[in-house]
C-alpha cells in the first residue's frame, strides 16, 4: 500500500492496490490472489444475449394466450362521470374488460404517498392515463374493442407549469389535498439547513448566484414495457413483468387484487433495458393479472412505444436557483439552494427525489454550510420518477457549473478548485452522510493526465474547449422503501454431486450483469469453473428476496450476501477435506477446479470430490447468505437517513467540444471519464457501464427533450414527440469518444472492496460539456438541452 | 389469413398470417423466431434488423409479402451449427452486450456489413450501425467487437480457446494494474 499525505492524498499509479477504508488491511491481504474476481470475462449470459437466444417477456406465448389493450385519457385534467364498456363486450373475440372501478385500491411505490390506482377510478391527470382494459383474441380485436368503449369526461384545467401549481389556492387540484386548507398540487416540501448558511454566504470572499434549468428527460429502454399474467383455477397467479423490482410487484400484486401474497408469483425474465423506468408497478401488471383472473386464461400486454413514453418516470425537470459561497483561495464556505421540481401526474419515487435532489450535493466537495429547500409539484403530464442518478444528476449540473464560475472568478484552475476542497475518506458530510472509501483525487489526476488537460483548458482555439466536472452517488440506501429489519438482499446456493453449483438470485438482471456478478463470486470463493456455475434468477417462487435493482444497490448488496453464501459452503468443504487429509481446515484452499492443501500443491484433488466429501459429512450441500446495511450512520434529523448509503463512489469527467459559431451546433470529441468504482469485478463489465453512464448524460446534455404542447399549439398537455424518431437519442454517429479510466479505491465494506458503477458514471457528462462550451466559446449554457437553437441564441446574446 | 412463402436461414417455411402482417410480426408470431425484437414498430429503432438478399432491412416496416422470394436471415441464422458467428463471439467477449435486446438487431447490421466489406474501418462501422439504436453501452464496445470479428475473419487472429479467459481486447485503462 502507497503511504497517504496530509490532504489523504495517494500516488494515483498504485490505486489498484490501495485502501481507504479503515479496515483496509483485512480488506486487502498482502498477496491477496484473485483468481476470477478482476479479470475480464464473459457475462454468463452473454452468448444466450448474442445468438437470440435469451427469452425477453415478449418472447412468451402461452397456449390461449389473449392479448389486453389500454385505453388511455385524451384529456390533461378530467373527471370520469361513466364508462359504458357493453359494446366492447359484445364484440366477438373480446373476453373481458376490466376498469378502476373493478380494481379501486390506491398504490404507490413509496408507501407514504399512494396515490394512483390500476386504472383511474374517477379522474384522469395526464393525457395518457390508463382508463380501462380489455382482452381478445389477438391484438387486432383488441384495439377494435378500445374504440368500443365510451367514456363520458368532464374536463378540468390543467396544470403544465409547477410553479403554477404551487401557486394555486383553490381547488379542483390534481390530487385531493392530505389535509384541509393544504395545496393538493404539491408532492412534498424539504427545508433542511446544516451550519449558518447566511453567515457563511456573508463571510465569503465571492459569491456566485446562477438560475438552471434541466429539461425532463425519459429512459427510453429499447424493450418496451411488457407483462403476461396467468391465474390458475388452483388460487395461484403469475406475473411475468419486464420490471426491476420483482419484489415490490410481489407485494403489491397481492394487496391490490386482494390475493395471498404465497399465491402470488413473478417470473423477471432479462430485461432490455430500464434505466430507472421499470422500478415500479405499471398498470398493465395488474390488467393482466385481473383480466387473466376473469378469463382463465393468460393474458399479454406489451406496450406500444408511444405507452412507454406515457408511463415515463423519468427525469424531472428542476428548476434550480444556487448561491455559492468561496474564500479567496477557492474553499467553500456556504451553499443555497432552492429548486422547483415538476413532478406530473403521481408521486411515484417523488418523496425520495426531492429529498435527494439536495441531499446527495454534499461531496466529493467539503462545504462548512448548506442549505436547501425543494419542492416537488404535481402537474398534469406523465409521473416523473428515478432516472439513473435519482435525482442528483440535475442538482449536479448546477453546481459544478457554479464550481466552475468560481474557479473563474478567482482564477483557480477548475481541476485544483476541485482538490482543494475535496472532502476525504473516513468523513462525515455536512448532513452527516458517513464517507467510507474515497478514489476522486485519483479521479481528478486521471482525467486531468488523459485528456492532457493542462494544454487544453483555456488554450484551445476559439470554438473548441475543454470542461471538467466531478461527483458522487450512492451505493444503494441503508433504508429499504418499506420500513423492515430483514436482509435486503439474499442468496441461496446449492451443490451438485458433479461439481456443479446452482445459485438461486431474486436480483434482477436489466443488462447490468448481475447474473454474471454472482457467477463470479461463486468461481472465486469455492474454486469452481465458471460454466460450472448456473445462476437461476428473477422468480419469486424459488429464489430469495432482493429489493430490486434501483439505487445502484446491487452488485454491493447482492455481492455480498453471495460472499456470504458462498464462505459458509467453502468452510463445510474445507473441514471435510481437512479431515481427510489430516490438516487444518484453513489450510485447505478451493481454487482452479482443485481443493489443494496450502504451501503443498502435491496434496490436492478436484473440487468435485471435495464436494462429495462434505456432503458425506454433512448431508446434501447448500448454503444461504445475506446481506443488511448498516442503520447507524447518518444524522438525526428528520430525513436524514434518505441519502444513507453503505459506500459512496466518485466519479470526474473531462468533456472537450467544437462549437461551430455558425449554427449553434456543439460537438462533443470525446469524455474522459474516471470512476471510483471501489473494485472492478469484472472491468469489461465496469467499462461498459461508465461508458453507458457518459453516453447517456451526453445525450441529456445535447439532444433529448420532453416537450408537451401548450394552448397554442394545439392539445394542452399532449407529448409532443412520443416516438424514437422524434425524441431525439443519439445513434452511432452522434455518440463522442468514451475513454474509460477505472480507478479503485477499495471499500472497507463493498464485496471485494466494489462499489457501484451504474449510475455515478452519469452525473459529471452534463456540467463538464456545459463547462467545455464556456471554454470554447465563452457562453455559460445554463438551460439543458444545449441544442443549436439554444447555443446560437447564447453567442447572439453576447455578440457573437 | 393468407398463407406466406418464405426462406428462413435456410429452410423454405409456409405459414398463414393476416395480410396485413410485418416481416417481423411473421418471424416471431407466424414462426416463433422470437430473436428479432420490437421496439418501436415504426422503423426507428434497429431492434428488428434482419439481413435480406444480403442487405440489413428493418423488418418491423417491411410487409411480408416482400420477402416473399427472397433469403431471409436473422439472429438465428448467423451461427454455423454450434459454432457462433465471430461477431456473436466477440459480443461476449467484449461485452457489447448490455441488455441484449438492440444486440440482434446490431449483430445483423454488423453481418452484412462484414459480408460485404470485410475490413470496415471505424467510421465505416459507425455509419453501418447507425440505423440501430443501443441504449445501453454508448456504443464503443460494440465497435470493439465488431473490429475483432472482422480481424478473426481475416484469419489473422486465433479464436479463443474455450478456457481461456478472454483477451483484454477493450479499451479499458486499469489505473495501477
Amino acid at each position: 500500500m502507497s503511504s497517504r499525505d496530509a490532504a489523504g492524498r495517494v500516488g494515483a499509479r498504485d490505486v489498484a492496490r490501495r485502501a481507504t477504508g479503515p479496515d483496509a488491511r483485512e480488506t486487502v491481504r498482502p498477496g491477496d490472489a484473485l483468481s476470477t474476481i478482476g479479470r475480464p470475462m464473459r457475462k454468463v449470459d452473454g452468448l444466450a444475449k448474442a445468438t437470440g437466444r435469451a427469452r425477453y417477456t415478449d418472447d412468451i406465448r402461452l397456449p390461449g394466450m389473449l392479448h389486453g389493450k389500454i385505453l388511455r385519457s385524451p384529456h390533461p385534467h378530467a373527471r370520469i362521470l361513466a364508462i359504458d364498456t357493453s359494446r366492447a363486450e359484445a364484440l366477438e373475440g373480446v373476453h373481458a374488460v376490466v376498469t378502476g372501478r373493478d380494481m379501486p385500491t390506491r398504490y404507490g411505490i413509496i408507501p407514504w404517498t399512494p396515490d394512483e390506482y390500476p386504472l383511474c377510478v374517477d379522474r384522469v391527470r395526464y393525457i395518457g392515463d390508463g382508463v380501462a382494459a380489455v382482452a381478445a383474441v389477438d391484438e387486432d380485436t383488441a384495439i377494435a374493442a378500445l374504440d368500443l368503449i365510451d367514456v363520458a369526461y368532464e374536463e378540468l384545467p390543467a396544470y403544465l407549469d409547477p410553479h403554477e401549481a404551487i401557486a394555486a389556492d383553490s381547488g379542483p387540484y390534481i390530487h385531493e389535498p392530505r389535509k384541509p386548507g393544504w395545496n393538493g398540487n404539491v408532492t412534498k416540501v424539504v427545508n433542511l439547513e446544516f451550519g449558518d448558511v447566511e453567515a457563511g454566504l456573508g463571510d465569503s470572499h465571492v459569491v456566485v448566484e446562477g438560475d438552471y434549468f434541466f429539461e425532463g428527460t425519459t429512459h427510453t429502454p429499447i424493450e418496451p414495457h411488457c407483462a403476461i399474467g396467468l391465474a390458475e383455477g388452483n388460487g395461484k397467479l403469475t406475473v411475468w413483468s419486464a420490471t426491476q423490482v420483482p419484489h415490490y410487484l410481489h407485494r403489491e400484486l397481492a394487496r391490490v387484487l386482494e390475493v395471498d401474497p404465497a399465491q402470488v408469483r413473478v417470473i423477471q425474465p432479462p430485461v432490455g433495458g430500464a434505466f430507472g423506468g421499470k422500478s415500479e408497478p405499471f398498470d398493465l401488471e395488474f390488467c393482466v393479472a385481473r383480466l387473466s383472473m376473469m378469463t382463465g386464461r393468460p393474458v399479454k400486454i406489451l406496450y406500444t412505444r408511444e405507452e412507454v413514453f406515457y408511463s415515463h418516470r423519468g427525469r424531472h425537470p428542476f428548476h434550480m436557483r444556487y448561491r455559492t459561497g468561496a474564500s479567496r483561495d477557492g474553499m467553500l464556505t456556504s451553499v443555497d439552494a432552492d429548486i422547483v421540481m415538476d413532478g406530473g401526474a403521481y408521486a411515484s419515487f417523488g418523496l425520495v427525489t426531492t429529498y435527494y435532489a439536495g441531499q446527495l450535493l454534499t461531496a466529493p466537495y467539503r462545504m462548512p454550510a448548506y442549505r436547501f429547500h425543494s419542492t416537488r409539484a404535481y402537474t398534469n403530464k406523465p409521473a416523473c420518477g428515478p432516472k439513473r442518478g435519482h435525482g442528483s444528476v440535475q442538482p449536479r449540473f448546477a453546481f459544478e457549473v457554479q464550481l466552475d464560475r468560481i474557479a473563474e472568478k478567482l482564477d483557480i484552475d477548475p481541476i485544483e478548485l476541485r482538490r482543494r476542497n475535496f472532502i476525504g475518506a473516513n468523513t462525515r458530510t455536512v448532513n452527516d452522510l458517513r464517507i467510507t472509501s474515497n478514489g476522486f483525487l485519483e479521479c481528478l489526476d486521471e482525467v486531468e493526465r488523459a485528456s492532457a488537460w493542462k494544454r487544453k483548458h483555456r488554450r484551445l482555439p476559439f470554438g473548441r474547449g475543454v470542461g471538467v466536472a466531478g461527483s458522487t452517488y450512492i451505493t444503494g440506501t441503508n433504508y429499504p422503501i418499506y420500513p423492515n429489519d430483514m436482509p435486503q438482499s439474499g442468496i441461496q446456493l446449492q451443490v451438485d454431486r458433479s461439481g456443479r453449483v446452482a445459485v438461486f438470485s431474486g436480483a434482477s438482471e436489466i443488462g447490468q450483469g448481475v447474473d454474471s456478478m454472482v457467477a463470479y463470486i461463486v468461481a472465486e470463493e469455492l474454486g469452481v469453473p465458471l460454466d460450472h456455475v448456473r445462476v437461476l434468477a428473477g422468480d419469486t417462487d424459488f429464489t430469495p428476496v432482493d429489493l430490486g435493482a434501483y439505487s445502484s444497490r446491487v452488485t454491493f448488496m447482492l455481492g455480498n450476501a453471495c460472499i456470504d453464501a458462498a464462505r459458509k459452503l467453502k468452510a463445510q468443504v474445507q473441514e471435510a477435506v481437512a479431515a481427510e487429509w489430516g490438516v487444518k481446515p484453513r489450510e485447505v484452499l478451493l481454487a482452479g477446479g482443485l481443493a489443494v492443501r496450502a504451501g503443498d500443491t502435491g496434496t490436492s484433488m478436484p473440487v468435485r470430490d471435495a464436494f462429495n466429501l462434505a456432503e458425506s459429512a454433512v448431508g446434501t450441500l447448500g448454503a444461504t447468505g445475506w446481506y443488511n446495511t448498516p442503520k447507524d450512520v447518518h444524522g438525526d434529523y428528520r430525513g436524514a437517513t434518505i441519502g444513507a448509503s453503505p459506500a459512496f463512489s466518485f466519479t470526474a469527467h473531462v468533456a472537450e467540444v467544437e462549437v461551430d459559431v455558425e449554427t449553434g451546433f456543439v460537438t462533443v470529441d470525446r469524455i474522459w471519464i474516471a470512476h471510483d468504482c471501489g473494485r472492478a469485478l469484472n472491468p469489461v463489465l465496469v467499462a461498459g457501464q461508465m461508458e453507458g453512464s457518459a453516453y447517456m448524460g451526453f445525450a441529456e446534455a445535447l439532444m433529448e427533450e420532453q416537450i408537451f404542447k401548450s394552448e397554442d399549439q394545439g392539445r394542452v398537455g399532449l407529448h409532443n414527440a412520443p416516438s424514437l424518431l422524434d425524441y431525439r437519442i443519439p445513434t452511432s454517429l452522434d455518440t463522442p469518444a468514451l475513454e474509460s479510466l477505472i480507478v479503485e479505491s477499495i471499500d472497507p465494506e463493498g464485496p471485494y472492496g466494489a462499489k457501484e458503477a451504474g449510475e455515478g458514471p452519469l452525473h459529471p457528462s452534463i456540467p463538464a460539456i456545459a463547462n467545455a462550451i464556456y471554454d470554447a466559446v465563452g457562453v455559460r449554457m445554463d438551460s439543458l438541452p444545449f441544442s443549436p437553437p439554444r447555443v446560437w441564441r447564447a453567442l447572439r446574446s453576447v455578440g457573437r | 389469413m393468407e398463407v406466406v412463402r418464405l426462406r428462413v436461414n435456410g429452410d423454405e417455411r409456409v405459414c398463414g398470417v393476416p395480410a396485413h402482417y410485418t416481416l417481423l410480426e411473421t418471424l416471431r408470431y407466424g414462426l416463433g423466431l422470437t430473436g428479432s425484437k420490437q421496439g418501436c414498430d415504426k422503423g426507428d429503432c434497429g431492434a428488428c434488423t434482419v439481413i435480406m438478399d444480403g442487405r440489413a432491412i428493418l423488418s418491423c416496416i417491411t410487409p411480408v409479402w416482400e420477402a416473399e422470394g427472397r433469403e431471409v436471415r436473422t439472429v438465428e441464422g448467423l451461427a454455423e451449427g454450434t459454432e457462433p458467428h465471430p461477431v456473436q463471439d466477440e459480443f461476449d467477449l467484449n461485452g457489447a452486450a448490455q441488455c441484449g435486446f438492440c444486440t440482434p438487431g446490431i449483430l445483423c447490421s454488423s453481418v452484412a456489413l462484414l459480408d460485404r466489406n470485410p475490413a470496415p474501418t471505424r467510421e465505416e462501422i459507425r455509419a453501418a450501425l447507425a440505423g440501430n439504436l443501443c441504449r445501453c453501452t454508448g456504443y464503443a464496445k460494440i465497435y470493439d467487437a465488431v473490429e475483432a470479428a472482422a480481424t478473426r475473419l481475416g484469419g489473422e487472429v486465433r479464436g479463443p480457446e474455450p478456457d481461456e479467459p478472454a483477451p483484454e481486447a477493450t479499451p479499458v485503462e486499469r489505473v495501477g494494474a
